[in-house]
């Protein structure tokens, strides 16, 4: 019993917790009535798409993938594509954040509040 | 040189993106006329490869940096995209010429903004189409959508809010089409489109297969505001920056439905039992859409929020089309993306027109203005008239080709819809040509008085003229263009 649940652990636990983190954030997103909440909790779930590539990149007895003489076959390699993928993808995310901010600071100074209440409010006015 | 036209699509405007502000910086105008120009040689290097490919018949594969296929990044194109690719940067370069007048005033950040804005916009709409690899097609949708967000925040005081709600939906579409990518690379360890359609086959069945591609319906429907995920389009058309809208409403939209299109049909073959299950219940979303967006661009007041509505209904023939799934029903398809982009534009250009010269946009203000813009009115006329579908304008034909579709699968409930829809927007834009024609002069206030004897300066009146004789041009010549283009470019389609 114990080793069926940690086998199952070992092999999905990672993955449930990341998609677990996903979804946090996608909640957030949708229940936060803060902007600069519901920008946060965009950055939780683009960090759990990252946390999900890095996860499936990982392999056990793989070394850093650079070329050795004495090791000569690519199984002894950790794959780096996950990787790379994942810092092309920080830095979509590191332009978002940086987009979503420069709004925010734009809503704040013509509506004097990032509350989404307020803002209806001032914008009907 | 000419083995380097499918990268230069792309990358001129990207280049030219990047260089403009500092040109701007020392003359306004530099930055300006650098990412036209580009723009322009973006155009010219996708009908040149448009010919090329129509004229051989092969898909032209470029290879990023002489790495092969698999390994390396790879542009492909095929009669298809090459085809969209053209259209896009016209429409690009259209737009761009368009917006010069709206920024003629303005100061050197200002146009330096938004011309690396609208430059970096086309190429992540001109990357999209022609890209063969999955992860750079992530990459370019989201260099158009950050681009986008900037030119919709342009817009004015509550365009602001508009760009950040899309900013917060777009990114969870970005998000579910890269995690979707995930899974697929995952299960196969290829991100190049034509291996992944190979690898694909034995693993058609898997779960994992099925997420991906709820993930991509998901994600390409927020993206491209199929019904029920349309809730920040509205928002963002009314409040986008005037210059920009008709590129924004006319393209963006429609290359996700192209990228769906790419991976159902190309990818994963619409054989399987899951694709035609997806594509079914897309379709049948689209038909809701077709109807609430219709009935809604009934109820409203401001023209451009009224056209907002309207495409939620016109993305869903493209989606009907896809969900027909036969020879008919891509054509149609194709074809209404090409009509679409032609048709919305010129509608969102000659409302800009209106916007630039008396700053109103409600739809009841407009009594008399065929008088004082008759150029701008006959635009808004035939692309109104292609809208509602009727004959000769290309509107007609992307509609009859769907109806055709529909009627050899026998699915009625498309057709139905299609011809209900129709009326909808008859009398939606039969409301707006009453107004121009028959109510009253609304004795508007002039904001700009444009210098010359036309009624707009001529970087408008150009555009508008052009792209309203576009809808007519695509209404008579459909025949070639679907013998001739179309056909080559949906071969594989068309055999099953």
């Amino acid at each position: 019993m114990t080793d069926t649940l940690n086998l199952f652990l070992a092999e999905k636990g990672v993955y449930i917790l990341t998609l677990i983190l996903f979804f946090l954030g996608l909640y957030g997103m949708i229940m936060c009535h803060n902007y600069m909440k519901k920008l946060m909790s965009m950055n939780v779930m683009q960090v759990a798409v990252i946390f999900f590539f890095l996860c499936f990149g990982q392999k056990f007895g793989g070394t850093v993938p650079i070329f050795d003489e004495a090791l000569p076959a690519a199984a002894m390699y950790i794959n780096p594509l996950p990787h790379a993928l994942m810092l092309t993808a920080i830095v979509v995310s590191l332009g978002t954040t940086g987009v979503a901010i420069a709004l925010l600071m734009r809503i704040k100074e013509t509506f004097g509040s990032l509350e989404e209440e307020e803002i209806l409010r001032r914008v009907d006015e | 040189m000419s083995q380097h036209f499918p990268v230069l699509i792309a990358v001129l405007p990207l280049a030219a993106a990047l260089i403009s502000p500092l040109l701007s910086y020392i003359n306004r105008n530099l930055g300006k006329w650098l990412v036209l120009t580009a723009i322009g040689g973006s155009f010219i290097s996708a009908v040149n490869v448009l010919l090329t490919v129509l004229s051989t018949g092969t898909p032209i594969h470029y290879y990023m940096g002489d790495w092969p296929a698999p390994i390396g990044i790879e542009f492909v194109l095929d009669p298809l995209n090459a085809t969209l690719a053209t259209l896009v940067t016209f429409v690009a370069l259209m737009v761009g010429v368009y917006g010069t007048s709206f920024l003629a005033d303005a100061d050197w950040l200002k146009t330096a903004g938004y011309y690396t804005l609208y430059g970096l916009l086309t190429a992540g709409l001109a990357g999209m189409v022609i890209t063969g690899d999955v992860f750079n097609l992530y990459v370019f949708l989201e260099i158009s959508s950050l681009a986008c967000y900037g030119l919709i925040a342009l817009g004015g005081k509550k365009s602001v809010l508009a760009a950040f709600r899309y900013l917060v939906i777009g990114t969870i579409g970005a998000s579910l089409y890269l995690l979707g990518v995930g899974y697929l690379y995952g299960i196969t360890g290829t991100l190049n489109m034509a291996d992944l359609a190979e690898r694909i086959v034995p693993l058609l069945n898997s779960p994992a297969v099925y997420i991906a591609i709820g993930m991509f319906i998901v994600g390409f429907g927020i993206k491209m505001a199929l019904f029920p995920l349309h809730g920040w389009q509205p928002d963002a058309y009314t409040f986008a920056h005037p210059a920009a809208a008709a590129l924004i409403a006319g393209i963006m939209s429609k290359v996700p439905a192209y990228a769906i299109l790419r991976f159902f049909f190309y990818v994963f073959g619409a054989d399987s039992f899951v694709i035609s299950t997806g594509l079914e219940i897309m379709g049948i979303l689209a038909c809701c859409g077709i109807v609430l967006g219709s009935v809604m661009a009934i109820a409203q007041q401001d023209f451009r929020r009224m056209l907002a509505y309207s495409s939620v209904a016109q993305i869903g023939y493209v989606i009907v089309g896809f969900a027909i799934g036969n020879v008919y029903g891509l054509i149609g398809a194709v074809l209404h993306i090409i009509n679409h982009a032609f048709m919305k534009s010129t509608l969102f250009l000659t409302i800009g027109g209106v916007q630039y010269r008396y700053g109103e946009s409600n739809i009841y203000k407009l009594g008399g203005i065929y008088s004082k813009m008759p150029a701008t009115t006959v635009a808004m006329v035939i692309a109104a008239m292609s809208m509602i579908g009727l004959p000769p304008t290309g509107g007609f034909f992307s509609k009859w080709y769907l109806v055709l579709g529909a009627m050899e699968t026998g699915q009625y409930l498309f057709i139905f819809i299609i011809i209900l829809s129709s009326l909808l927007n008859a009398i939606y834009f039969f409301r707006v040509i009453e107004q121009i024609f028959i109510v009253p002069d609304a004795k508007l206030k002039e904001v700009n008085k444009p210098k010359g004897k036309l009624e707009l300066p001529w970087q408008m009146v150009l555009p508008i003229l052009v792209m309203g004789l576009g809808i007519l041009a695509l209404g008579f010549w459909n025949e070639p263009i679907v013998t001739n283009i179309l056909n080559f470019a949906l071969p594989e389609v068309l055999l099953r």
